[in-house]
């Protein structure tokens, strides 16, 4: 067994993800199968290998710096849960 | 001339010119075994039937102008019905990719494809299942219920784009875009019988593809033949200011005659991919197609691709691993459902963790975990790493042939709920269609037989980056050959 419980309670809350009992001790087993079977991973020498980020040559795509029509405000704020005074609507942040 | 639903992408072209059909008819045609059939199948999770007969009606007006006057250029696929696979946005139509987090989500743009779809003249019949963000290999993880094999309605679709392949294969639409971040394409035109294009990394716009792995994903095309496949690639492809992963380089015009001949044409079959417990007729199938490229030209020989099987492990880490950072946007603020919470921070824990399904939640963590501190070097940097291995295995083969003949996966379509218990054991299905999307290689999938069971066998064929055309070429002169591809699932 790869991970524990605590370390999976500290992925899920890295991942801002509530979990229940049940979904945790599921994920503990399920992560442990899958991250055993990664190590095989460990047998391959990579010293001198770079790692791949992108398979794609370098390449930078430049375009004219021109202002656009862009998406409007109703457009942009009809799929929120909630609004108001054209903003996204959030519980408070600071007491 | 057959029923209106069986006709291929390129007849249809050539009936609506010469108003034979009006695209009425034809949308109609397939709304109609769409509804017959749509029951049993669960292929489609949005319908837009008025939307699309007013699309057609306007694509009749047009072939009728142009009857009249065809001196004017004609969109090249004006009043073809397809469909769309449900992580693609089209404007104003509701993109819930499988998930309770968007299950009101109405995006106010087109993707890039779609839109150039859209201005090549197509009938958008609505949007398909799919696993949850694309996640599985099955549909077994759409939050909406899983897509049945049109084949055999015990057995899944395939996934990730298995509503898009079964409503090709069930002829509910002529053609479906679908996307392929680890086989998501081609595991589903394999199970279903249909052939689809995983195309080139950098070849085709994700601009409005909802983000899964964004060094893999890429956005393909499934129809019933090759040459319906690269009549929609050539007007999906090219690069696109708002995808800076796009390269500038000229589409190639794909000229599929009648020709068959494969002459001179080199083409490798890498031992890697007949391993130990691959079903023998997938096998036989596959080597028995191999054997008909040969008979029309093509010179085969044994190539080796020695890190296939690090491709699951590198994939499964490096794909959770930018899903955990891409699905951070999923938050009850700006779209979706929201959970209640006294905090935001409630809030965000509340709605990701009741709204995201298993499959989804399990990815994030994996990911998460392979990025945390103390654990990148040993996961996500060494994952990094023998990609490269990967990649480079391709690099050499392409240097002795023109492409890679392959199984796309090691068995024929599963039985529904076969490994919903065992996540090991259904990433274990893409073992064959990961190395494409990690080397950033085009693949195309296409049927060469079926199993006792009557279940769908494919082949692909993979290809160094940006020749799509070899793989259509190659492709078209297969199915000009064999019958494979006509056959049909009685429904």
């Amino acid at each position: 067994m790869t991970l524990t419980l605590e370390e999976v309670e500290h992925i899920a809350e890295l991942a801002r993800l509530r979990l229940t009992p049940e979904e945790k001790e599921r994920y503990r087993d399920q992560l442990s199968a899958i991250l055993d079977y990664a190590a095989r991973l460990q047998e391959l020498d990579t010293s001198g290998i770079p790692p791949t980020s992108s398979v794609l040559p370098p390449h930078t795509m430049l375009r004219p710096d021109l202002p656009q029509p862009g998406l409007t405000l109703e457009e942009l704020l009809r799929n929120a849960p909630e609004t108001e005074a054209d903003q996204f609507r959030v519980p408070p942040i600071l007491e | 001339m057959p029923a209106l639903t069986d006709l291929t992408l390129t007849q249809a072209i050539q009936a609506l010119r010469k108003g034979n059909l009006s695209s009425q008819e034809l949308t109609r045609a397939y709304l109609e075994r769409i509804e017959r059939l749509e029951p049993a199948l669960h292929a489609f999770l949005t319908l837009v039937p008025e939307r699309a007969l007013a699309q057609a009606k306007a694509a009749d007006r047009r072939l009728k102008a142009w009857r009249s006057s065809p001196s004017e250029p004609l969109p090249p696929l004006l009043g073809l019905p397809i469909a769309v696979k449900d992580v693609l946005c089209v404007k104003d139509m509701r993109c819930t990719c499988g998930s309770r987090i968007l299950e009101n989500f109405v995006p106010p743009f087109n993707a890039t494809v779609v839109e150039r779809l859209l201005q090549a003249g197509v009938v958008i019949l609505g949007k398909t299942n799919t696993d949850e963000y694309a996640m599985g290999s099955s549909t077994e993880n759409s939050a909406y219920g899983a897509t049945r094999n049109p084949w055999n309605t015990e057995h899944v679709p395939g996934g990730s784009s298995g509503g898009s392949a079964a409503s090709v294969a069930a002829s509910l639409a002529p053609a479906a875009l679908g996307t392929d971040t680890g086989g998501s394409v081609r595991q589903p035109a394999s199970f279903c019988g249909v052939t689809g294009l995983k195309p080139t990394y950098g070849r085709v716009s994700r601009y409005g593809l909802v983000a899964y792995g964004s060094s893999l994903d890429t956005v393909g095309a499934l129809g019933r033949t090759a040459e319906d496949v690269a009549a929609l690639f050539v007007l999906m492809a090219g690069s696109d200011p708002r995808d800076a992963t796009t390269l500038d380089l000229p589409v190639p015009k794909i000229d599929l005659g009648p020709s068959t001949s494969l002459t001179g044409l080199r083409v490798g079959v890498p031992d890697e991919y007949f391993i130990t417990g691959i079903q023998p007729e997938v096998e036989g199938a596959v080597r028995h197609a191999v054997d008909v490229l040969a008979s029309l030209g093509a010179m085969v020989q044994p190539v080796s691709l020695p890190h296939t099987e690090y491709a699951l492990p590198v994939y499964y880490l490096i794909a959770p691993a930018e899903a955990s950072a891409n699905l951070a946007r999923y938050d009850g603020v700006r779209y979706g459902p929201r959970l209640s919470g006294e905090t935001m921070w409630d809030l965000f824990f509340n709605t990701r963790g009741e709204k995201f399904g298993a499959e989804v939640k399990r990815r994030i963590m994996l990911g998460t975990y392979a990025l945390s501190a103390g654990y990148y070097d040993a996961y996500y940097g060494q994952a990094q790493k023998v990609r490269t291995l990967i990649k480079r295995d391709f690099d050499a083969v392409f240097e002795q042939v023109d492409m890679v003949a392959a199984p796309v996966a090691p068995s024929t379509a599963f039985r529904i709920g076969e490994h919903t218990g065992d996540p090991l054991s259904m990433y274990l299905e893409d073992v064959f269609t990961l190395p494409a999307n990690l080397a950033g290689v085009p693949g195309l999938a296409f049927p060469v037989g079926f199993d006792r069971q009557g279940l769908p066998i494919g082949m692909q064929l993979m290809g160094p980056p940006f020749r799509e055309e070899i793989l259509f070429q190659s492709a078209h002169a297969y199915q000009q050959a064999t019958d494979w591809h006509l056959r049909r699932p009685n429904l």
